[in-house]
């Protein structure tokens, strides 16, 4: 165990020399950033607990998904049963599929035809006696399903980018959740609101051939939808309800910008359609002079303003009970696009920033006086092994460092504890061989062979020992999350650098210095 | 001079003691059993669903006027404790009925009714019910895999008997752990189950320790009576174990005073983990091979064959 070849004196050298040139710009960030690329320059990643931030996870309600789709595919049989003049009773969406039965039996060929014609993903059972069952197949279903959760990532990444924050991170975490990080935010109602605001504007004409009070009593007539206003009264109640038509003149999708803005003193929100869509909004508005336009969001009539002219140039004005922070958040959810399935919290952890400021603090505290602790008791009980225990012990800081900055992994809190017990811990193996040199020096070995036999005889427990520690902190990454993963993280670090440096760096510290001074005794 | 809290040559009979150790295990092994199974773990937000608010005020908090703003709510349970500092609430509201958008609007209900209060909201959660039981689920996932690969790697490395005897001090202190948290009501969260992971991980580092040189001894004396045998492992590594222990509960201790209240009942459970760790190695582990017998190779070997350094054995 004294022996040192060359290649193993370089290799621990290089590797003390890149810990403590990886672990530097931790201290002063600054002076690093201005270096050429391949020069380390990463610092230690923050988590969210230090920094201060929201970590937000959401579910994307796929369920709504499928009712829509089926709902679309109702509203399309609807129109293609009148249009060849096809009576049917109680078209609706029961069971996840599209049923109705026809008037008249003899035209289930005819229909079953017009049905096929319509939509070809879809499938159609159909008896004898007229009863339709139009359902999705699985592959549909999956297809849509996965397809709303990739444009719901893309649409919350779009609004949180909107809101101008530094690294957020947005990812999907397992099968239909996404994960959004946001850190430095300080208020995260604002943001909490426009992330899972669903934003899908809808242009419809406004009917007033049928009753409100009696679609209110649940008499809605079909083809119309009944739609509470926006604007709610001091009893918290909608002030007015509309029933509209469920056939959409131009949606959301067909805008290319929106901003909020001021008319006459009040908060409003401009917007300007596409081509496509100044079109199809141009040919309503002409048919329809006199009549009213409901502004739908999110299933809620914003306004319904008189049609009093043609509107060509494919630009308006969205006038409501606005405040202006209601007008500049519609605005980004407008520019951003509507998410295809509603979004529900199922957890926040949010940090402010005055707390991360003092954890980070108190953990930086907390190291060092663990450190100088730990260090003052070994020197005192190890004397001059002890000291090159505490040298080896600031290697070993180093190369967690190191290797928390080159790795990118996420320094938490709780990650900060688990540097200051590895600190406790480290030394652990160092205290082994120690205690074991004393007692081969006590039964009469001369020092050289005692500290020969005590790194010998300490080995393969050091190794068990930690393994074993090394396992629990694996399975604490594996199964944990959050700052949890961030302790796990530093404690398996932790471990492994003080297996480095108890083993190599104090060995050959202890073993350099017998050599140089072949003392009689040893001073343990 | 050089500080030695244990002498050089220690020679305490502990295998004298383990009736009163295993006494003491049983009574305490029993009572955590009965205290988690009759008043129940202090399950966090974490597990349970539910929402937690830390709010800094200005001046001292009117902790009183703050429940009584947030009782009014009809939140159900609302409890309110200063956190660290008299400017400082935790205010942590039970679960709500209902599904995830319950718990969030909880949330939003009770920063309203406090808003004038509070200078800054230090850290707000909530946690769905679905994730809380995902959470619980991955929390006993965790703490028993990682007893079964710490058994698997003790059952490869060494025989049965110091597996068993390994084993039973890792539960041991698993279990006594889990007994505090419910004796002392101390929140038991996602940070417990990994100081519960810590403690099990350094408890099984103490006893690997003291069972590598009793499985050393075995082998050099082979005609030493086992509880001799014993006494002197135990002995030749007092020193280390107290230095150990010593050096981690120094670097945990930092941790309690400096560390900052939300670590705190973090570093409590490791300071309680590192002494049961240590005394269920010595007192619980070791005696318990006295009893599974570990075997001893051949037994025919004369006296005197384990020369080279001797054993500090027991005289008592």
């Amino acid at each position: 165990m004294l022996q040192f070849p060359l290649w193993k004196k370089i290799l621990i050298a290089a590797v003390c020399a890149l810990g403590l040139i990886y672990a530097l710009p931790n201290f002063a960030p600054s002076a690093f950033k201005d270096l050429p690329s391949w020069a380390p320059s990463k610092t230690v990643n923050l988590g969210l607990d230090l920094q201060g931030g929201a970590h937000l996870l959401m579910q994307v309600e796929t369920e709504a998904v499928i009712a829509e789709r089926l709902q679309s595919t109702e509203e399309a049989v609807r129109g293609a049963l009148r249009e060849a003049r096809v009576r049917a009773r109680g078209l609706g969406v029961t069971n996840g599929a599209v049923t109705f039965t026809l008037a008249d039996p003899d035209k289930v060929d005819e229909v079953r035809d017009i049905v096929r014609d319509l939509d070809d993903e879809i499938t159609v059972d159909a008896t004898e006696t007229g009863s339709f069952r139009l359902g999705l197949p699985d592959s549909a279903r999956e297809e849509l399903i996965s397809n709303a959760i990739d444009q719901s990532i893309e649409i919350v990444r779009r609004r949180v980018d909107e809101f101008g924050t530094t690294e957020p991170t947005i990812q999907r975490q397992g099968e239909d959740r996404i994960l959004v990080q946001v850190p430095g935010i300080g208020d995260t109602a604002r943001l909490k609101e426009v992330l899972n605001t669903t934003a899908k504007m809808t242009f419809h004409l406004v009917d007033r051939s049928e009753s409100v009070q009696e679609a209110r009593q649940g008499r809605v007539p079909p083809g119309l939808d009944l739609m509470p206003s926006r604007e709610t009264g001091p009893d918290g109640e909608p002030v007015q309800y509309y029933l509209v038509e469920r056939r959409v003149i131009v949606s959301g999708e067909n805008l290319t910008n929106a901003q909020s803005t001021f008319q006459q003193g009040r908060a409003v929100v401009s917007f300007s359609f596409d081509s496509r869509g100044a079109q199809r909004f141009g040919e309503a508005t002409t048919e329809n002079t006199g009549e009213q336009l409901a502004i739908v969001l999110d299933n809620e009539v914003v306004s319904a303003p008189r049609i009093n002219e043609p509107i060509l140039g494919g630009n308006g004005i969205i006038t409501g009970d606005f405040s202006l922070q209601e007008t500049e958040d519609l605005a980004i959810l407008l520019r951003a696009g509507a998410l295809p399935a509603p979004l529900t919290y199922i957890e926040e952890r949010s940090v402010g920033p005055g707390l991360g400021q003092d954890s980070i603090e108190a953990g930086k505290l907390a190291s060092i006086i663990g450190f100088v602790a730990v260090a003052a008791f070994m020197a005192a009980s190890y004397g001059l092994f002890g000291l090159m225990t505490v040298l080896a012990l600031v290697v070993n800081l180093a190369l967690i460092l190191a290797l928390l900055s080159a790795l990118q992994a996420t320094l938490t809190l709780p990650g900060i504890a688990g540097i200051v017990l590895t600190v406790g811990m480290a030394v652990d193996a160092n205290v082994l061989i120690f205690e074991r040199i004393r007692e081969e020096a006590r039964n009469g070995r001369n020092p050289i062979s005692s500290v020969d036999a005590g790194y010998r005889g300490a080995l393969s427990t050091i190794i068990d020992a930690n393994l074993t520690t090394l396992i629990a902190a694996v399975l604490l990454f594996a199964f944990g999350s959050g700052p949890i993963r961030g302790f796990a993280v530093t404690l398996s670090i932790g471990i492994v650098t003080s297996m480095f440096t108890a083993i190599m760096v104090t060995r050959f510290f202890v073993v350099s210095w017998l050599r140089a001074k072949r003392p009689q005794t040893l001073p343990i | 001079m050089l500080l030695k809290l244990i002498p050089a040559e220690t020679t305490i009979g502990f295998m004298r003691w383990r009736k009163i150790g295993f006494a003491f295990s049983a009574l305490l092994i029993l009572g955590s059993i009965a205290l988690v199974a009759g008043r129940g773990l202090n399950l966090g937000i974490d597990f349970l669903g539910g929402t937690l608010i830390e709010v800094q005020t200005d001046g001292p908090a009117d902790l009183s006027g703050m429940r009584a703003d947030l009782n009014g709510l009809g939140l159900g349970e609302v409890a309110l404790q200063e956190f660290g500092a008299p400017d400082t609430v935790l205010i942590r509201i039970q679960r709500q009925p209902g599904e995830e958008e319950a718990q969030r609007a909880a949330l939003e209900v009770a920063k309203a009714a406090i808003d004038e209060r509070v200078v800054e909201y230090r850290r707000q959660e909530f946690v769905g019910p679905t994730i809380g039981s995902e959470l619980q689920e991955a929390a006993i996932y965790a703490v028993l895999s990682a007893l079964a690969a710490i058994m698997i790697y003790i059952w490869f490395r060494f025989e049965w008997q110091f597996g068993l005897g390994a084993i039973v001090a890792l539960t041991h202190d698993v279990i006594a752990t889990m007994g505090l948290f419910a004796l002392l009501q101390l929140e038991f969260n996602l940070s417990t189950v990994a100081a519960v992971l810590t403690i099990a991980g350094y408890s099984i580092n103490d006893t690997v320790v003291v069972f590598d040189r009793v499985r050393e001894n075995i082998r050099k004396y082979k005609r030493m009576p086992l509880a001799e045998l014993f006494d002197g492992a135990l002995n030749q590594t007092l020193s280390r174990t107290v230095m150990t222990s010593l050096t981690t509960l120094i670097a945990l201790f930092a941790l309690v005073f400096f560390g900052g209240e939300v670590i705190r009942g973090f570093s409590i459970a490791l300071i309680w983990g590192i002494v049961i760790g240590t005394y269920s190695s010595v007192l619980v582990a070791v005696p318990l091979l006295l009893y599974l017998r570990p075997r001893r190779g051949d037994e025919e070997i004369a006296p005197g064959e384990g020369s080279g350094s001797g054993p500090q054995a027991a005289k008592g």
